[in-house]
């Protein structure tokens, strides 16, 4: 490639409070159109803004978690455009004055780590939801409105569009861990626009810039980045311009599409929010906040390595979901082997909710249920090939696994006499086999092996059937 | 400041969502400019090192506590609402 | 001496002696409304049939429960929210707008158990200086039927004038409850910012809107204005003092009281009526014990410009929300989204509006910010600091409120500079935030002149005192004008 492609993300984050960002209607995702407003909300004549504390509180919080300065003084202001999901005309957000700044994350793609910068962090209320009928007219739900946002710029420090998603895994894990939002972007918690230039390699200046909006999942994000590099290159290598403007990814082509040229700049007429007044952070404030902030992803991962033993790449994808993590913590407390429970959490916990679309919490699996049937696998009385048919009751209805095991009668066979009784058997039915194996073919066993855990419906100790086949075998 | 044009002042009416005839773009660029000459007053003070307010009174921190109570009955909230459809308002199509 | 004169303690004792209802109150008060809205057309909406009701439901109250206001015909200006009573600021764009919620003022004169008889006439949004600017009317000043009542609430002003009723609110931005006040001959009081709620009230802008009372008597101001002070959580910049009894700082006594009078408010475009009736005014206080000195404001010439950019600024945001989505006016003809606010805004603003909201989006448009609104924001910190400086050493400031008396309908509402013109003094107490009363001190060709007294913030309690002592002294407010006779009382 020619170019060197420049991403930087704008993230959408809205923050799990009770009440609205400036007014006391429920801030609540999901309800019927139009039923959680009031007249704030709705910007009737006459009415004011009172800041949400909690609000503030949590936007701190996310800032300082994503290493920013807080800005001890703080303010808001008005951004002025015109659109029906937006029923003031002006949005209040931050403009120069925005509570965190000069921020990092550090994300880890194939190995490399880097630090992604992070311009700023800000407040701001969320707009309502505009559907488009297709019938000559839109329609407005104002629920949304008030909703309170952060938004979190980044640097243009991102290069690759797997860079841009471990970034956007990362703050979504981070913004998770502290709680402050659910970040499911399927509910729009969690919102992304990115920008991207290309300039020949080796260049100091930023090519033009598009705005890709329409992201709507974390796969979206790295394709829509990835056609958006290879549109901006077939452009300029044929000699064409870029123009300043805003596209959409197609999630049924895979193509960007232009939304609409950018005229100059957009004005926003910012201005100091006459409605509300400034907010100073004294060190007591933010003090009580940082306190409030638990173990983040990185320091939990660095602990996994060094008190747990676990590979860096084991310790990054465990602690990437909270979910997933707190669960882990919770299966080691109870009991279970550390390597064990982070296996099957990665491996079939994670398979399975991936198959079934569902989030942990959505599941009937408990990390004691877990922790139970790890232990009857560590002491032998279950396999782990056993241990796959407890685990999908454990997560489908739950229970304990001992009792699963001894109502489905699903315990190992670790006594020797029974076990050489199943193994005589198979030698008898194999004549054929034990030619095989003194001639060298090392594969009879495995058939051998096969035959007898069939016949055993795969509850024989594997070791220990191993070890009494070739006692047996080598008597004949 | 330079005189207001009458291309400015239908860049300005545009932002602001106002729709003015060339007639009346022409009579609101006079005013205007009238106006803004007066303005111009304010750069005999040196405001170098003066701080801007915004507002008289020194109060910071006014916060609410973060308690939601129930929103709008939607047959109120669409009280003065001129047209709706399912209980959502009504707006014509946007044209880019 | 007829009903309209009478003061809200006169009131209260007829009704208390059982001379008359509270019901027989409000009937009269309607009474007088119709026989004289064809010649004034203060109000813009009657709340006749509710008032009514509430009337005869609260002549059941007992006395002990009654505070001083109880059972009082009151007006409010059509930029406060009433719940379920049309309210429009006096613009197309609000017609037949049904508020679902009231303004926190309108909460506070139904607990102080005011009856609200209707809402007034004004400029649009507060937006003028003659109530020229109403969509739906002009307001006529009793005084003279062919002037205006000033504006912006001009109806607010020009209702207690004609006696229809005893006590109105208004709002006052630049000047909007004092320059109507002294057009009218009338007591208007701006308090300081913060001091009353501004939830409910249509923001023109924001920074400088403030709700006040406007009566005939000083002691009635002073007695409203302790029913709708206070802070409100729903107001961010309202604020969180303690409230006096304003009517207790009326104690006749002003011995020794230092006023400082601003030669700046006595200069060019100040007609020799206006100022010869506040030098006589500056005579009777100094006869009563205070002591007058010249001082400067010395940045008062900036005030106008500095005005006109920030709230011009301000209300171009506030105003941008009347779109026909949620309510108020909807064009008729709009093909799609861009049209539809274009229409609906240039058919539902008035001309004054408009140019505001141009002048405003232009000066908060990049590459003009920083010469125009922040500048205004600087010089309104030098402003402010004019008045910080005098409030050390003196206790009030005093000056005219307006420097002429009213004019002539439609003689200079195609001249928005001279009509600016008109708010030159009263401008700089808004950019400040401190406290002013306009109170009757003269005539000009039989029309009424208004001395404005100017305090520090939150001292409204010396404002209605030296107000109160200028009001005994003087016969000003006994003047009636000529609409009264023949009209019912």
């Amino acid at each position: 490639m020619n170019f060197e492609t420049i991403i930087g993300l704008e993230v959408h984050v809205e923050l799990k409070t009770d009440s609205k960002m400036f007014s006391p209607a429920p801030a609540h995702f999901g309800a019927e159109p139009n039923t959680n407003t009031n007249v704030i909300d709705l910007g009737y004549p006459g009415v004011l803004p009172v800041v949400n504390k909690r609000a503030v509180d949590w936007a701190m919080k996310a800032a300082l978690a994503l290493n920013c300065e807080i800005t001890r003084h703080t303010k808001f202001d008005r951004k002025n455009y015109f659109y029906p999901d937006n029923p003031k005309a002006y949005q209040i957000s931050q403009f120069d004055q925005p509570i965190g700044e000069h921020g990092w994350i550090e994300i880890e793609v194939k190995g490399e780590k880097k630090r992604i910068g992070i311009t700023r962090l800000h407040m701001e209320e969320d707009a309502g939801k505009l559907t488009h009928t297709g019938n000559g007219h839109s329609l407005v739900d104002f629920n949304r409105q008030g909703t309170p946002l952060i938004e979190i710029v980044s640097e243009p420090d991102i290069r690759t569009a797997d860079e841009a998603y471990a970034y956007l895994e990362k703050i979504k894990a981070i913004i998770q861990y502290t709680g402050v939002s659910d970040v499911r972007m399927e509910e729009g918690s969690l919102r992304c626009d990115a920008n991207i230039s290309l300039r020949p390699f080796g260049q100091d200046e930023f090519g033009t810039k598009t705005e890709l909006k329409n992201l709507n999942s974390f796969n979206f994000v790295r394709k829509g980045i990835e056609h958006e590099q290879i549109r901006q290159e077939q452009v300029l290598l044929a000699g064409g311009i870029i123009e300043q403007e805003t596209r959409r990814y197609d999630e049924s082509t895979g193509k960007t599409l232009l939304m609409r040229v950018k005229e100059g700049s957009d004005d926003y007429r910012y201005f100091p929010e006459p409605d509300l007044v400034d907010i100073i952070i004294d060190d007591a404030w933010l003090e009580r906040v940082r306190a409030e902030i638990p173990e983040l992803p990185d320091a939990r991962k660095a602990r996994y390595v060094s008190e747990l033993g676990m590979s860096s790449y084991d310790a990054m994808v465990l602690t990437l979901a909270k979910p997933i993590s707190d669960f882990f913590e919770a299966t080691v407390a109870a009991g279970a082997d550390a390597k064990l429970s982070s296996n099957w959490l990665m491996g079939e916990v994670s398979a399975y909710l991936n198959a079934e679309q569902k989030e942990l919490s959505d599941t009937a699996l408990t990390p004691e249920g877990l922790a139970g049937m790890i232990k009857l696998i560590s002491d032998g009385t279950i396999s782990s090939k056993i241990a796959k048919k407890v685990f999908k009751e454990l997560i489908e209805k739950g229970g304990d696994a001992n009792d699963i095991v001894k109502a489905k009668g699903l315990v190992q066979i670790s006594d020797e006499n029974t076990l050489r009784e199943f193994v005589t058997t198979a030698l008898d039915n194999n004549p054929q086999s034990i030619e095989d194996f003194k001639n060298g073919k090392d594969r009879a066993i495995g058939f051998l092996v096969g035959q007898i855990m069939k016949q055993t419906k795969g509850q024989a100790n594997p070791p220990l059937l191993n070890k009494i086949l070739l006692a047996e075998i080598a008597k004949r | 400041m330079a005189k207001m044009t009458k291309e400015e002042v239908i860049e300005v009416a545009h932002l602001a969502r106002l729709a003015i005839t060339d007639e009346e773009a022409e009579h609101f660029a006079d005013q205007l400019e009238a106006i803004t000459n007066a303005m111009e007053l304010l750069n005999e003070l040196d405001t170098e090192n003066v701080e801007p307010t915004t507002h008289v009174l020194q109060m910071v921190n006014v916060l609410r506590e973060d308690k939601s109570i129930p929103g709008l009955d939607r047959e109120l909230m669409l009280k003065n609402v001129k047209e709706h459809e399912g209980g959502q308002v009504k707006v014509p199509t946007i044209l880019e | 001496m007829s009903l309209v004169e009478k003061t809200a303690a006169q009131l209260q004792e007829m009704i208390h002696t059982k001379e008359m209802t509270i019901a027989e109150l409000t009937q009269k008060a309607f009474d007088r409304i119709e026989a004289l809205e064809p010649k004034v057309d203060a109000f813009l909406a009657l709340n006749k049939e509710r008032a009514t009701q509430q009337a005869g439901e609260m002549d059941k109250v007992p006395f002990a429960d009654r505070g001083p206001l109880f059972g009082l015909p009151i007006g409010v200006k059509d930029n406060i929210v009433t719940e379920g009573l049309e309210t429009t600021a006096s613009s197309r764009i609000l017609e037949g707008f049904n508020p679902i919620y009231n303004a926190t003022v309108v909460e506070k004169l139904k607990e102080a158990g005011m009856v609200t008889v209707g809402k007034l006439n004004m400029d649009e949004f507060a937006m003028g200086s003659s109530n020229e600017n109403s969509y739906y009317k002009k307001t006529k000043n009793p005084w003279n039927l062919e002037t205006v009542p000033g504006g912006s609430s001009g109806g607010s002003a020009a209702a207690v004038a004609a006696g229809e009723v005893p006590f109105t609110l208004g709002s006052d931005t630049g000047g909007s409850i004092r320059q109507p006040a002294a057009f009218c001959g009338v007591v208007g009081m701006k308090p300081t910012y913060g001091r009353v709620s501004r939830f409910g009230l249509i923001a023109y802008a924001s920074s400088l809107d403030q709700i006040g009372p406007i009566t005939r008597t000083v002691k009635d101001n002073a007695l409203l204005l302790n029913a709708i002070s206070g802070h409100d959580d729903k107001d961010s910049t309202s604020a969180n003092v303690e409230v006096p009894d304003f009517t207790a700082a009326l104690t006749g006594d002003i011995t020794g009281l230092r006023i400082g009078v601003p030669k700046e408010y006595f200069g060019e475009g100040v007609g020799e009526a206006a100022k010869q009736a506040v030098l006589d005014a500056l005579k009777v206080l100094e006869e009563r014990g205070a002591i007058c000195e010249e001082i400067s404001l010395p940045h008062s010439k900036y005030a106008l410009a500095t005005y006109y950019l920030l709230a011009s600024s301000e209300a171009s945001s506030n105003l941008s929300r009347f779109d026909g989505i949620r309510y108020g006016y909807r064009t008729e003809k709009a093909g799609n989204l861009l049209e539809f606010y274009m229409n609906t805004r240039s058919e539902g603003f008035g001309d004054e509006v408009k140019r505001r909201i141009m002048l405003g989006t232009y000066a908060l448009s990049s590459g003009y910010y920083d010469a125009y609104y922040k500048k205004a924001q600087k010089v309104r910190t030098l402003i402010k600091k004019d008045f910080d400086d005098a409030f050390e050493k003196y206790d009030v400031i005093i000056g005219p409120t307006t420097p002429t008396p009213a004019f002539k309908i439609g003689e200079i509402i195609d001249d928005p500079l001279t009509m600016y013109a008109n708010d030159i003094l009263t401008i700089p107490v808004n950019l400040a935030g401190v406290p002013a009363i306009s109170v009757p001190c003269g005539f000009d060709n039989g029309l009424p002149l208004g001395l404005q007294i100017i305090g520090k913030y939150f001292d409204e309690e010396t404002v209605y005192r030296v107000a109160d002592v200028f009001e005994q002294a003087t016969d000003f407010h006994k003047k009636t004008p000529q609409t009264w006779e023949g009209a019912a009382q």
